[in-house]
């Protein structure tokens, strides 16, 4: 609403139109003020993130229409789409998009089946204990995403591991096994180091789902007979969907953009390179600033599209479930 | 009936020992990985061969010739992350105090841009920035790591505060009013000292955030002057160029554990309400 519409005057309907006006211009300049004073303190904040965002994607989107490297500075041409054209046309797109939609749909579900588990644990879990659990699943939270990845690479390694001497009864393990030298087993350790770190995210996010569920629904359905699954299926799951879908979305783009892990155990070798790996490939190795920016914005408009998605087809209002009214 | 509680608690036993060893697990096989020497290495086990074990891979990074490496990354590490940190803080409170508290258009618009900015693809600042840094002279500079970070500590910090200053009783700030106090001293005298857990616990997560950041790091800096731990772990080379770094990068990376695991055991309770209220409740 426009202050104007606050300070029309509405004389004639008012008995005492003098000081109704008067009392209403008081009211608009008391939430004039308090207008002002909202903008001079989220201000800064706000400019300051669109600073930092905005203005690099508009200048990215720039910089994608040139034929630009930074190791031939003069050669720079303004060449429209052809950039994109050459990504989409390039089936190293394709690969890095098939290899991290992959990562982000498997780490994603058993990070919700390991995480709802881990939340279950830490509701019932006796009081004595709830402190320890929830400090122990911290820790794979707070720890740097590379020292994870190198925990679990030198774990794996095939020279400085030991998972290759502990599991040679499993078939196909055995001292040979080089796991970074093929896709699938690369991508596991890969996908394996990603959940150890982020479960406890999940976790965390539905345990709080989980407190939401009044304790009332699920002892009445105890009390009419009904299993601990059907109690879950029926009861538990329908009244924490929210706390669910704004875990599995957060996740979902947080997967999208993996990078960290992927470049300390492969850097992209055989066939396990991930959008956000070939976009710094492109762009900072290479220096194309020009092919890396449009990667970077076709990267973007994927985030984009995901959460529009998201919100489309499960209804998410994150806004409301994240506190906003 | 005591048959049952107590197989009740053996079972928590063996629950809790699982998810400690979930979590514990991969830190422990660093830990161990850290006290190997050069030829122990590739023994295939676990544990450091018995009477072989060494800390020559933490006097390597702190004394000897990784020192260089190690210790100025770190410096610049805490630095950086604590200034990114500090800065968004305080953006950050302001913002929220004005989301939880004030009545102004555009409100739903700044948290939403926080949403958005959240889950904003780090890679796709890089290049601009990398561009745009090597010609106005940030790149390889702190403040060309802390401007972007302001990227990642921002947005959850203002998502967390806000959720934590819906919660504070704000009569008092009106009780302060009616006595005559301003809005700003009311602010500052009366919910200050009810904010300032919420306002730690928010820089606790922006800092834990920010200590993370590889992208950036490895993307932005180009030698010691700027690079952050996570990047200059990629960057160890061994004694020669025959011997691998696995040992300096588990010690160095222990080292870099150690304060996350300090603030976790100080502040769990504060850490997990932080996370979990930002994100789901009102």
């Amino acid at each position: 609403m426009s202050s104007s519409t606050i300070n029309k005057p509405d004389a004639g309907k008012s008995p005492n139109p003098d000081k109704a006006k008067k009392a209403k211009t008081q009211h608009s300049d008391r939430v004039k003020a308090e207008r002002r004073m909202g903008w001079y303190l989220a201000g800064p904040a706000f400019v300051v993130m669109l600073l930092v965002t905005l203005y690099p994607i508009l200048q990215a989107f720039f910089e994608s229409l040139f034929a630009f490297r930074l190791t031939a500075p003069d050669e720079r041409e303004f060449i429209w789409f052809a950039n994109y054209i050459t990504i989409l046309g390039d089936s190293v797109w394709w690969q890095g998009l098939l290899v991290t939609v992959l990562i982000t749909v498997i780490t994603v579900a058993v990070e919700l089946v390991l995480g709802f588990a881990l939340a279950l644990v830490m509701s019932k879990a006796l009081k004595s204990l709830k402190g320890i659990l929830r400090t122990a699943i911290l820790v794979p939270y707070g720890i740097i995403t590379v020292v994870s990845a190198y925990a679990w690479f030198y774990a794996f390694d095939i020279n400085s591991g030991y998972v290759n001497a502990w599991f040679d009864w499993v078939p196909g393990i055995d001292s040979d096994l080089n796991w970074f030298a093929q896709t699938g087993t690369s991508l596991f350790v890969i996908m394996a180091s990603e959940i150890w770190k982020t479960t406890p995210f999940i976790s965390l996010l539905l345990l709080a789902g989980l407190a939401q569920v009044p304790d009332e629904l699920t002892e009445a359905a105890k009390v009419d007979g009904a299993t601990w699954w059907e109690q879950m299926r029926k009861v538990v799951i329908p009244n924490m969907k929210a706390a669910i879908m704004v875990a599995v979305l957060f996740r979902a783009l947080d997967a999208f953009r993996i990078f960290d892990n992927v470049f300390i155990m492969t850097n992209g070798e055989n066939n396990t390179e991930v959008l956000s790996l070939l976009a710094y490939r492109t762009s900072i190795s290479r220096l194309e600033i020009g092919l890396g920016s449009a990667v970077s914005v076709l990267l973007f408009l994927c985030v984009i599209l995901i959460s529009f998605a998201a919100i489309k087809i499960f209804k998410v209002d994150l806004a409301g479930t994240r506190g906003e009214k | 009936m005591k048959n049952s509680s107590r197989r009740e608690k053996i079972w928590w036993a063996v629950i809790s020992v699982l998810v400690l060893l979930y979590a514990l697990f991969p830190v422990a096989s660093i830990l161990a990985t850290s006290f190997k020497s050069p030829s122990d290495l590739t023994n295939g086990s676990f544990l450091p061969t018995p009477g072989a074990a060494t800390i020559s891979n933490y006097e390597q990074i702190l004394v000897g010739d990784a020192q260089e490496l190690f210790l100025t990354s770190l410096r610049n590490s805490i630095g950086i992350s604590l200034i990114a940190t500090a800065i968004a803080v305080v953006l950050a409170t302001l913002c929220a105090y004005a989301i939880a508290r004030l009545d102004f258009p555009g409100k739903k618009l700044v948290l939403t841009t926080a949403l958005a900015v959240s889950i904003f693809p780090v890679i796709s600042i890089v290049t601009p920035l990398f561009n745009l840094w090597r010609n106005i002279g940030l790149y390889d500079t702190w403040l060309g790591l802390i401007i972007p970070y302001l990227s990642l500590t921002l947005p959850i910090s203002i998502w967390t505060l806000a959720a934590f200053f819906r919660q504070i009783p704000w009569e008092l700030e009106q009780a302060a009013q009616v006595d005559g106090a301003t809005t700003w001293q009311a602010f500052r005298k009366a919910i200050v000292p009810l904010a300032a857990p919420g306002v730690f616990t928010t820089a606790i997560i922006a800092f834990f955030i920010a200590w993370n950041d590889f992208v950036y790091g490895i993307s932005l800096t180009s030698t010691e002057a700027a690079r952050p731990v996570p990047a200059a772990l990629a960057f160890f080379t061994g004694a020669s160029q025959f011997e691998s770094p696995t040992g300096a990068i588990s010690a160095a990376a222990i080292i870099v554990t150690i304060p996350i695991v300090l603030l976790v055991l100080l502040f769990q309770r504060q850490i997990v309400s932080g996370l979990t209220s930002g994100a789901v409740k009102g």
